[in-house]
């Protein structure tokens, strides 16, 4: 029966049943990321981000929210050509957040 | 009848011994480690006529005349050469000394006494034949003589530059650890004690003269002394255009022996206007490389500028870029990539017209910066010059960016895909408005049969064919040498011609080859930004030395990068030549 409307899946997210192991080893290895404010300077500027699925902004809060392998799939396509880092108004090292995502994320076995 | 043998001569021989066969084995390591290719090479090199004379001419120049050191400061030219050269006529004359005046050879010694004493007679050759009888006898323990206060200068000098370092125009000198600190001090008492030996020909002395070159030996491989005899390998596999593929193998091995740890590149480094990070230049970096220490040599191969300064001050000519890069080639190689959605980007067949087009590649950092894109149209139309920018509607990086994070192979992919899109446009002529770009274009395109030109090649290049016409104001412009323009490619003068026709040019306290980065590099995957502001300013108050009116670069990342810190202008020189052209 069409009711002219239907409901979409639920996006709600149980923090208790995520994993944020790896979030917080990643935040030991690189502070800044807790600093962003999600301004989206560095999605507006990225280069790949053009082409493809590329937001600093977005990886950042899918790795508070546990979405690690999404986070993880994007930071797979940066370029690292750093205009993120020169438009950051909080002056974080983008390009070595997202080389840290790549490194924290990529070996299971370490966590 | 004289004496071939006395007890005192044993530590000497022991420690010689010893540093002979360390330096075979290493020589192995070396030769053994490195790729079979690179082993034909060096074998060819040895045998080409041309390279062979070249070496002879490096290895006396550098490792004893230290011909770069002299350009540099003639004060501390003195120093290295008066203790270098000094050492080896000593050695060759005493030598000179035993084998040509022969005032042993009435003896009967046998073949193995033979041998043996001939290592050590030459250097304790005055405690066996103390009296100099005929003339050329005479005129050689005159130029021994002379030769050792030379040394001995020289070893004064070196003493007056631990008191005092700007005496040799050198501000912060390498801290040495334990082992480097007490081979120095053999090192400087070694001729002394040969002189009150020679003078006195009191026991004493000799003894300890054949005890301190013993254990100035069995230090030797140990410190910064192994540079002694590494560096002449170092100029034998340069010349025989080796380059270092791994952070410790092989030629890099070569290379972290050669380091003599003098500590120029610490002055040099931009990351010295803070004495914390003085202790992160190239020096120390090899010093850890050689501890192998793999935290603090991922540490400081993360955190470098790569502007190349301290390998253009470098005496031995020690590429530590290339080790740095190749220790952040094993971090990061292995990496997850997806760069599959570069096919969706693509070019117009043809869009050059066979070459009747100029081809223009911004970059990413130039998009940052669109007022370079406008001005570059603007003198592309005021030429008369046909042209077509490749990336107007985003385009890709140009894989340097990838290259310096250690991402190698995701580079070639990147490198890839601009280098078909540039053969399928058709162009004849590539021009690039970023140094960084223009690098990797120029060291890792195989775009042999294209001609490649930073924008202040080809602006220089139109100004002088006429097809520009320029006002010149008298505005005092500074024009700032980029790392990767300069230093690579020596592209220097191009860029100040263009600043000089639009204006006054004045110059840096530090200039071209030793130009200051500023600081925004890509570079450094570490260093925090207050750091990197630091630099910045540095870099300015470098500029600023002459009182400018206004900043010239040739970088859109220095660009932007000093826009932030100054509120002088900055302007690209391709901005400065369409404000002036009518």
């Amino acid at each position: 029966m069409n009711f002219g409307f239907s409901i979409s899946p639920s996006s709600h997210i149980m923090m208790d049943d995520v994993s944020r192991k790896r979030f917080d080893a990643l935040k030991k290895t690189e502070p800044d990321i807790a600093i962003c404010m999600s301004c989206g300077s560095c999605t507006a500027t990225c280069t790949a981000g053009a082409n493809a699925e590329v937001s600093l902004r977005r990886m950042i809060l899918m790795l508070q929210r546990g979405k690690d392998d999404e986070a993880l799939a994007m930071a797979s396509r940066c370029l690292l050509c750093g205009k993120c880092y020169l438009v950051c108004p909080r002056g974080i090292n983008t390009r070595h957040v997202l080389l840290s995502i790549s490194k924290c994320l990529g070996h299971d076995e370490d966590i | 009848m004289m004496k071939t043998f006395d007890i005192f001569v044993i530590p000497f021989v022991v420690g010689m011994v010893f540093v002979l066969m360390f330096c075979l084995a290493a020589l192995g390591r070396v030769i053994l480690q490195m790729p079979h290719s690179d082993r034909r090479r060096l074998l060819v090199s040895l045998v080409t006529p041309q390279t062979f004379l070249r070496n002879i001419r490096d290895i006396f120049c550098d490792c004893l005349l230290h011909v770069k050191i002299w350009k540099r400061n003639p004060v501390l030219g003195f120093m290295h050469s008066a203790i270098a050269f000094g050492w080896f006529m000593i050695i060759v004359i005493g030598h000179i000394e035993v084998f040509v005046l022969q005032p042993f050879n009435d003896y009967n010694l046998s073949f193995a006494q033979d041998l043996g004493s001939k290592l050590y007679l030459p250097i304790f050759f005055r405690f066996f034949s103390p009296e100099a009888v005929s003339p050329t006898a005479k005129t050689l323990a005159f130029l021994m003589d002379f030769f050792l206060a030379l040394i001995l200068c020289g070893i004064l000098t070196a003493f007056l530059k631990k008191i005092k370092s700007t005496i040799v125009g050198v501000k912060r000198i390498t801290k040495f650890g334990f082992a480097d600190s007490v081979i120095r001090i053999a090192l400087w008492t070694i001729f002394p004690f040969r002189l009150a030996a020679e003078t006195t020909q009191l026991m004493v002395f000799w003894w300890l003269y054949s005890l301190d070159l013993c254990l100035f030996m069995f230090l030797l491989p140990f410190t910064r002394y192994m540079h002694i005899p590494s560096e002449m390998l170092l100029i034998l596999l340069r010349n025989a255009g080796i380059k270092s593929k791994s952070p410790r193998q092989g030629f890099a091995l070569a290379e972290m022996y050669s380091c003599p740890g003098c500590g120029l590149c610490i002055d040099a480094c931009p990351m010295s206007v803070d004495d914390e990070k003085s202790g992160m230049t190239s020096v120390y970096f090899i010093r850890n490389l050689r501890k192998n220490d793999p935290e603090k040599m991922r540490e400081m191969a993360e955190v470098c500028l790569m502007c190349g300064k301290c390998v253009s001050v470098c005496p031995v000519a020690i590429q530590s870029c290339d080790l740095k890069m190749n220790l952040r080639k094993n971090e990061s190689e292995n990496l997850i990539s997806d760069l599959s959605y570069l096919n969706k980007v693509d070019i117009s067949e043809n869009i050059c017209e066979k070459g009747e087009k100029v081809l223009f590649f911004a970059g990413c950092m130039t998009h940052l910066t669109p007022r370079i894109i406008k001005s570059m149209k603007k003198i592309f139309e005021k030429a008369g010059e046909r042209y077509e920018i490749m990336d107007s509607e985003g385009g890709i990086c140009c894989g340097r960016p990838m290259l310096l994070a250690g991402k190698t192979d995701a580079a070639q992919a990147v490198i890839a895909k601009n280098t078909e899109m540039i053969r399928k446009s058709g162009a004849r002529k590539l021009v690039v408005s970023c140094p960084i770009c223009y690098r990797v274009f120029k060291e890792e395109y195989q775009l042999e049969d294209i001609e490649i030109q930073h924008h202040s090649q080809y602006i220089d290049e139109i100004i002088s064919k006429g097809k520009l016409k320029l006002s010149r104001t008298k505005s005092r412009i500074v024009y700032h040498d980029p790392c990767e323009l300069g230093r690579p490619f020596g592209i220097y003068d191009e860029p100040r011609h263009v600043v000089e026709s639009c204006g006054v040019l004045v110059e840096a306290a530090q200039n071209r080859n030793m130009s200051v980065c500023c600081g925004g590099s890509l570079g450094s995957i570490t260093m925090s930004k207050d750091k990197r502001d630091a630099v910045t300013d540095s870099s300015l108050a470098n500029l600023m030395a002459n009182h400018p009116d206004e900043i010239a670069t040739a970088c859109p990342l220095c660009l932007k990068t000093f826009a932030k810190k100054t509120d002088i202008q900055v302007n690209d020189i391709a901005e400065l030549v369409a404000e002036n052209c009518s």
